[in-house]
This record gives structure tokens, sequence and C-alpha cells, in this order.
């Protein structure tokens, strides 16, 4: 027995056993448990099958679906914001012009490095609806009244992009920065030599020549953006907001399952989470050719 | 007047000053990115009442600044150092369990060649598909049905084999010999002795990326923590300054304070270790 756990056969199995069984305890079985779950009604000692009857009711639940246009309208705004701009500036830091780079990258990096509480914290206060607050100072300069921040639909996105794009500009820049580290210098002086313009060689090297990067980017952005919870959790200091402004599809599986223990109802919003956030990736996935085997990369 | 020269002269200029544009621009960015840390820093000096009457503002008032908050941070009575130490041991505890497990199934996964193994790979890639907010409701109640619910097994347990430190330990060790190997055999060296004692010093840089990667994201855990800690002499720092969000006697002092005091280790880790930090952070994105 011992010789056969020795053997260079049954070596692999046993390095590779801890996430066999982590997979099966900790993935696959709360998978489908929850799966179970959605077509339950769960009560404390009574689980009643009931179909589809949980989904059925989230198709005409009002709060559900302004959970998911919120959850949409962050997701956007955060892909309009932390694609391009952090791709822009890993360009023109990549190129001979910044000096310094390790620091400037080090700065950037910072705020990932908070928790969001600490963020939070800071952004609540930043935003807060008083008159002394930074941004109202900000308004004040010029000459514009104290807005209630977070009590607006428009400004309250205002504030929550502002937080992911303080977290998250450097840590996409960087991405962006290891993806241009892959394309051959070879390229740009070729293409010096043919009398390209800086644009030109943006346009027609580093862009198609980072897709690779920028899909990657665009994958982990769309999870996290449908997925987002504990900012609007920080700003508003729990998970009330007024007239659910802040409330996102995460946030009412919290509210259903944890806050009022109803697991079956709260399973089924998550199932349609993990719908949608498939679906927009397999869709998104397909339309860049990451599925066509022809294209080399 | 040579024609050619001047125009030479005239694209150096151009240079400088794209030269200085460039880096201004950073510079303007860098300080965008700070401003927020200097306003929490500055206001950590301010009394915490006065935060929550006038808000953070951006004036800067000597004559209303005090160390007063941090001497309560350090000598008042409360919680936060019981969060402080909780969040010390979660990290280091989940640190160690997460970087040997996973360095365990990356070299099986990478040094051998076994049925299945493309499979495995698959499944952990596939773990990444699922948003960890889905799983979190059934985990909590599948903590509840194990009695791990406010245990620090509860918490560690699931998170345990990370796909993506495993994907990172992958990368890297594909690029080892695997001579290395045969060449233990040889020595009469067993498996396990050859992946603990030869191929683990060999991949200590991937053992340092990783271990700064994860020990921010548990320093700063939140979600799932949350949900298995009740007691609030468990909680760790981020759920402890959480519950601090309340307008009542010297919380906000405490919050303030304690906020920066909170980002302090992970800077200094950030400093010291700069490189491993983007090496780690960026593997899964250039090859992904």
């Amino acid at each position: 027995m011992k010789k056969l756990l020795y053997s260079q056969k049954a070596a692999p199995f046993v390095f590779v056993l801890p996430f066999i069984l982590s997979f099966a305890i900790f993935w696959i079985y709360p998978l489908i448990s929850t799966v179970i779950m959605s077509f339950q009604n769960i009560l404390p000692g009574q689980v009643e099958w009931i179909g589809t009857r949980n989904y059925e009711r989230l198709l005409k639940d009002r709060v559900f679906h302004q959970a998911i246009k919120n959850s949409f309208n962050y997701m956007f705004w955060t892909l309009v914001m932390l694609i391009p701009f952090p791709m822009m500036f890993a360009a023109l830091m990549d190129s001979r012009l910044v000096k310094a780079k390790g620091v400037f990258k080090g700065i950037l990096y910072l705020p990932a490095l908070t928790s969001v509480v600490v963020a939070g914290t800071i952004f609540r206060l930043m935003f807060s609806e008083l008159e002394g607050s930074q941004m109202n100072q900000v308004l004040a300069w010029f000459g514009m009244e104290p807005v209630k921040w977070l009590k607006v639909y428009t400004t309250s996105y205002f504030a929550l992009v502002t937080v992911a794009c303080w977290r998250w500009t450097g840590v996409n820049m960087l991405y962006f920065l290891a993806g241009l580290k892959n394309i051959p210098d070879e390229l740009y002086e070729a293409a010096e030599i043919d009398g390209a313009s800086s644009f030109g060689k943006f346009r027609h090297i580093t862009f198609p020549l980072l897709k690779p990067t920028s899909i990657y980017v665009l994958t982990i952005s769309i999870y996290a953006g449908l997925a987002m919870f504990l900012e609007s959790f920080m700003l508003w200091n729990g998970n009330d907001s007024p007239q659910n402004i802040g409330l996102t599809i995460v946030g009412y599986l919290y509210r259903r399952g944890i806050q009022r223990n109803q697991m079956g109802y709260a399973s089924a919003v998550g199932l349609v989470l993990l719908a949608i956030a498939l679906t927009i990736n397999v869709i998104q996935l397909f339309m860049n050719g990451s599925f066509s085997r022809k294209e080399d990369k | 007047m040579n024609n050619s020269l001047n125009f030479g002269s005239q694209n150096q200029i151009k240079t400088s000053i794209a030269t200085i544009l460039a880096n201004l621009f950073f510079v303007v960015l860098g300080f965008i990115v700070i401003f927020p840390f200097l306003t929490i820093f500055f206001a950590s000096f301010r009394p915490g009442q006065e935060l929550i009457r006038y808000g953070l503002s951006l004036k800067i008032d000597p004559a209303n600044m005090s160390i007063n908050n941090y001497v309560f941070l350090f000598s008042g009575t409360h919680s936060y150092f019981t969060w402080f130490k909780n969040s010390m041991v979660l990290t280091l505890l989940t640190v160690t369990l997460t970087l040997i497990v996973c360095y365990f199934v990356a070299y099986g996964l990478t040094m051998y060649d076994f049925k299945g193994r493309n499979l495995l790979f698959f499944l952990v890639i596939a773990t990444m598909m699922v948003p960890f907010e889905i799983l979190m409701l059934p985990l909590y109640k599948q903590m509840i049905d194990l009695r791990l619910i406010n245990t620090t097994a509860g918490v560690i347990l699931p998170r345990m084999t990370a796909a993506a430190t495993i994907f990172f330990y992958r990368q890297y060790m594909m690029g080892l010999p695997k001579a290395l190997l045969d060449s233990g055999r040889i020595d009469g060296a067993n498996e396990y002795r050859i992946c603990v004692q030869i191929m683990m010093p060999i991949a200590k840089p991937a053992f340092a990326a990783m271990a700064i990667l994860s020990s921010m994201g548990a320093w700063n855990d939140m979600l799932w923590p949350l949900l298995v800690f009740r007691d609030a002499s468990k909680f760790t720092l981020p759920i402890g300054l959480n519950t601090l969000m309340t307008p009542y006697g010297n919380n906000y002092d405490l919050l303030i304070a304690g906020s920066c005091f909170a980002i302090l280790p992970i800077f200094i880790i950030f400093i010291a270790f700069q490189r491993y930090f983007i090496d780690g952070m960026t593997a899964g994105a250039v090859k992904g």
C-alpha cells in the first residue's frame, strides 16, 4: 500500500486530491444545492417543492427588475471608463516619453490595496450631502448649489463609478502594460520606417495586438460589474438605499437570502445572475472570435 | 542655413514638449489618485464629531488638528486591536494554507502526464466562471449544516483552492525543466521529496508573488467573513470598521484613524515587494 502511494503513477493524484475534494464539496455541491433550492420554498423545518414558481415571481418582481437595471447601468459605465482609458494610459506609459515609470505605476496601483471598507468610508464622506463635503465644495467653485449625491440616481452612479475608477484604473493599466510587453518592437520600427503617425501605430499595431488582454479585462470587468455589491453596501451604509437606487442583483440576493432568510427565492435570483453573466460573456467571446480556431494568437 | 539641421532641432523641441506633457499628465493623474488618501489622512487628525457635522472638507485647519484620534486608537477601550489581531491570524493562516495546497495541485497538473489531467485543468478554469457571490448563499447554508459557522475554518476551507493561484503556479512551473524530476529520481528521492525539497525552492519567486497577492486579498476580504463570523470578538478589521459607521460616541474618531492604520501593513508590503505584486497580478492577462 505504501509502495503504491509513493509510486510515480499515484503521486499526481495525491497532489491534485485537495482540489478534487474542494471542488466536490465547496463548488459542485453548493452549485447543485442552489439549483435545487431555487425550485423550493424553504421555511424553517419545512421544505416545499414549488416548481418554477420562484422564477415566475421574479418575472413580476419590480424590485428585482430595478436591481437588474442598476447592475447593468453600473457595469456599462465601468466598461466605458475602465477599458479605453487604462489602455491609452498604458500605451502612453509604455512610450519612451515617460520617466520614473516605476513611481507612477506604484502610485496608480495604490487604491487597489485598500479594502472596500476603507475606500467606501472615504468616498461616503467625500460625496456626503453636507454643504462642506468635498464634492459639494468643488461644485461651489463653479457656482453650483450643493447636491444630495447619494439620494439622486444619476449622481449616485457617478459616485459608484468614481469609486470603481479610483480603485481599478491602475490595475487595468498594469494588465495592458503586461500585454504591451508582448508586442515585438520590430513592428513599431517597421511602421516608423513606413512613416506611420503615433495614432496610426496605436490604431493598427497596439490596439489589435492587445486583443487577448482586452478580452481578459473585458471578461473580468463584466463579471465584477454584474456582481457588484459591497461598494453599494458601503456607500449607503447597508443594503437599503432611498428608492433602492443602490440595490444591485447581489444586493437583492443578500436581502432575500440572508436578511429575510428566503433561501429558495434568493437562489433563483443568483441563478438568473449566473445565466446573465454567462450569456453576456459567451456573446462577447463569440463576437471577439475567441471560439474560432483559425485565428492564430 | 542648413535645412535638415533646422528640421532636426525642431523635432527635438517637439519631443521635449511631448515628454513634459506626458510626464505632467501622469503627475496630475497620480495626484488625483492620491488625493482621497490625503483627505482621509488629514481627516484622521480632526475630531470625528466635526466630520459628521461638516463632512470631509477640502480646507486644512491646523488649529483644529490634534493626534487625539490616534491616542484614542492606541489607548482607548475598544475592540480595534482584537479585530486587527483576528485579521492578522486569518490572513496568515489563509495565505499559508492556500499557497501550499495550490502549489501541490499545480505541481500535480504540470509535472505529470496522467489520464484526466486536461479535464481537471478545465475544471479549475470552470470554477472561475461562477462568481463567488452566487455560491455564497448555499455555502452559508452548508457552513451552518457543517457547524462551521462562526469559525475560522469556515472562512478558510471553502476558499483554499483558489483557481487563479493554481493557474499562476502552473504558468510558472511550465517553464521549469522536468529533467530535474528524473535526476531526483535517479538519486533515489521519492516523488514527494522531489516536490518539496527540489522543486519548491526553485518555485520561490512564484511563492513570493502569490504570498503578496493572496495576503492582500485575505486582509481586505469582507463579504464571506461577514457571513461566517457572528460574534464581535471574532470580527476581522473590515467587518469591525464597518460597524463603526454610526455617528455615536467616538466611533468616527476610531473609524478614520483606524482606516488609516489598516492601510499601513499592506502599504509597507507593497513598497517592499512591488515587483512581485505586478508579476503575480498580470500573469493571467497575458496568456489567458
